[in-house]
């Protein structure tokens, strides 16, 4: 019971102790909000990036593509682990808008075009969702009522539209109405030039039906455009038709990759099968990959960024090691007679040792207590101290006209914090094991000498 | 008690320490006994080896040679466990300095030793009793209205008299006093000599640690030490 009592006054009457418990709160402060805003990023980009393409994807890096894959969708279609499969052709366009109505913007640049089944699509995709316009109606995604002869385009809004200071998009109300002239390079199935001879690109007028916000990169470098008319631009709508990804969707108690194994097997016998078929040399070019395998490029750096992260609060924990040493370094020396007058009284050096991580644990758990509170009030009103630095001092944490958030994450996920706190008891018992162990094997008789006072 | 009536019997006791590069013999061949109810006076110069001598006789320190018996048992023969039990229940010490915790009040201070023994659990038990026992042991010593002070709160004489309660509180069966009077007056030094008087007279052991012969002959008995000897018994 004294251990306790002793070690609940050295915490309120010593002010050395507050050090140790301001370092622990101050640590656990930092590596909460800082882990809540990164991982609230990381895993919104994560997120976004997988409803972006789905759980598996069949691709191809060559723009030639591969056919037979709507023979391949029917397959996988029947799969009971399949929820939905949709054809996707990737590939680069010149864009250009010959007309500015509505506030539009006069666009003329090389783009990513997107051929879609809006249908398909947005079922293994968050495309529906995505649409402004026609939110949640994907079937009117390519619909426009002001160009009968044109078919419609989704914009990806974050070439179409500027962001305010808060990260929102600038929208109009009228849905602008303008076409843009969309040329594509069609190759053959053999990869040569379609057109050799004539004019080379295939060119044709889009009218803008919608424009997706999707989250990330894409917003800013894609236009998504009917997979029929796509085929056509890139010379892909020969018999046999061709194209260049199939996005998939597993049902939701599918694991990962034991769904992409079954898909690889599916894909590996489909090969087989069409072996002695038309173009079958384009089926071996394509891979079957995870969501996560196939965006890795992108998800690479936001797992780069957090494991960078990681690092640098090792180093934090680290240093806070050695503040709980230092303090209880010198509280060990200021509370040596204590040492000797309990050691007098019959107390064990392992019961002084126990004091003192009693002690330390006390500091580790007050102290995580108050960096806990401290961060969760930080984290509540995170975005309005970001919003009043801003108009005050101009000062943004992410500027919304680069990063593609609205507001900064700031939901504490339990677990976390739990791993925090867990962390900081065990860097305070750590940095305190030292001094105590010392403390615990000091001779009572030095300590209580005249000198020593 | 043993067959020769000693409470304690220290036989042929040595100790040095190391100053430096040199060696300094303290004790080199004390032998000492202290019969049951005994008030006995050690007194010697300073640097004598009055000090280590007592800290021996009460373990917390250990001979480089010699035994020390109490009760007959020879203590070198016991494990840590069994020597802080020893001197939890045993022995009460008195210091020239007090020594109380800073962080507990005077009743804390007094109770300290029989919490010390005790779990938790334990402790529960035997808080009200325990309880009792040091405000008893505080008024006796005229210290109820300082219950609830803290050390610093109080004058160096009510400091002594609350280590002395500290001391008395598991019923020691000998009590070591090392210059008990050593940093008070002489006023209150002669006030604390009376308190170990009322408790020699109540049949308690005392073996007090003194450099002045006048408060030495307070005690039934007096031993000198000298060139880390006992010169005369």
């Amino acid at each position: 019971m004294y251990k306790a009592i002793l070690a609940i006054r050295y915490l309120f009457k010593r002010r050395i102790s507050y050090f140790s418990l301001a370092a622990v709160a101050l640590c656990v402060f930092v590596v909460l909000v800082v882990i809540t805003v990164l991982s609230g990023l990381t895993s919104e980009f994560k997120k976004n990036t997988y409803r972006s393409v789905g759980d598996c994807v069949i691709s191809t890096k060559s723009l030639v593509g591969f056919p037979y894959y709507d023979e391949f969708i029917s397959r996988l279609e029947k799969e009971s682990i399949v929820q939905a499969a949709s054809p996707v052709i990737k590939n680069y366009a010149m864009v250009k808008s010959t007309e500015s109505l509505n506030g539009a913007p006069y666009i003329d640049r090389t783009l990513e075009v997107m051929g879609v089944e809006p249908i398909t699509y947005s079922r293994v995709t968050g495309f529906a969702d995505w649409l402004v316009y026609n939110k949640a109606d994907a079937q009117k995604a390519f619909t426009q009522s002001y160009d009968a002869n044109a078919p419609g385009c989704v914009m990806g809004i974050g070439f179409l539209f500027q962001r305010d200071s808060q990260g929102q998009y600038i929208i109009p109300d009228q849905k602008p109405t303008f076409k843009v002239e969309i040329s594509c390079v069609p190759l053959t199935a053999k990869g040569a030039l379609a057109n050799v001879g004539t004019t080379v690109v295939n060119t044709k007028d889009f009218a803008f039906s919608d424009c997706a916000k999707s989250g990330i990169s894409i917003d800013w470098k894609t236009i998504y455009l009917p997979f029929d008319q796509v085929q056509i631009l890139c010379g892909m709508g020969m018999e046999p038709k061709r194209t260049n990804e199939i996005f998939i969707k597993f049902e939701p108690d599918v694991k990962l990759s034991a769904g992409c194994q079954r898909v690889s097997q599916l894909w590996r016998g489909f090969v087989e099968e069409k072996a002695d078929a038309r173009y079958a040399n384009l089926l071996g070019k394509v891979k079957v990959q995870s969501w996560k395998i196939y965006s890795r490029d992108i998800v690479a750096v936001a797992e780069t960024q957090q494991m960078l992260m990681i690092m640098c609060f090792a180093m934090i924990a680290v240093i806070t090691v050695f503040i709980v040493f230092v303090v209880f370094y010198m509280i060990v020396s200021h509370k040596s007679k204590d040492i000797g007058i309990l050691k007098s009284v019959g107390v064990s050096s392992g019961n002084i040792l126990v004091l003192f991580l009693s002690f330390a644990f006390l500091v580790a758990v007050l102290g995580s207590i108050i960096g806990s509170l401290c961060g969760w009030q930080f984290l509540v009103y995170i975005n309005q101290i970001e919003d009043c630095m801003f108009e005050r001092f101009g000062i943004q944490l992410f500027d919304r006209t680069i990063y593609a958030i609205g507001d900064i994450p700031n939901v504490i996920d339990i677990k976390v914090l739990a791993g925090i706190i867990i962390s900081a008891i065990a860097t305070c018992l750590i940095g305190a094991v030292i001094p105590s162990w010392q403390a615990a094997r000091l001779k009572p008789i030095e300590t209580l000498q005249v000198n020593q006072l | 008690m043993s067959d020769n009536s000693f409470l304690i019997k220290a036989e042929n006791i040595h100790k040095s320490y190391r100053m430096g590069l040199a060696d300094v013999n303290v004790l080199k061949g004390v032998d000492l006994t202290i019969k049951k109810g005994e008030f006995l006076a050690i007194i010697g110069s300073s640097g004598s080896g009055k000090s280590t001598l007592l800290h021996i006789l009460g373990t917390l320190d250990r001979p480089d040679k010699g035994v020390v018996r109490y009760d007959g048992r020879d203590l070198s023969d016991c494990s840590n466990r069994e020597l802080n039990k020893f001197r939890n229940k045993m022995v009460g010490f008195v210091f020239q300095f007090y020594h109380l915790l800073d962080e507990l009040n005077v009743l804390e201070n007094v109770f300290l030793p029989a919490m010390a023994s005790k779990s938790i659990l334990g402790w529960m038990r035997a808080r009200r009793a325990a309880k009792t026992r040091a405000k008893e042991l505080l008024s006796q010593f005229g210290l109820d209205a300082r219950v609830g002070h803290k050390p610093f709160q109080l004058s160096g004489g009510e400091r002594q008299r609350v280590a002395i309660g500290r001391a008395l509180m598991n019923e020691p069966t000998v009590l070591l006093a090392d210059e008990p009077t050593g940093n008070l007056d002489s006023e209150t030094g002669n006030g604390i000599l009376q308190v170990f008087e009322k408790l020699h007279k109540a049949g308690q052991t005392i073996v007090m640690v003194t450099h002045n012969q006048r408060i030495a002959k307070r005690a039934g008995r007096i031993v000198t030490l000298e060139d880390g000897k006992i010169r005369k018994i």
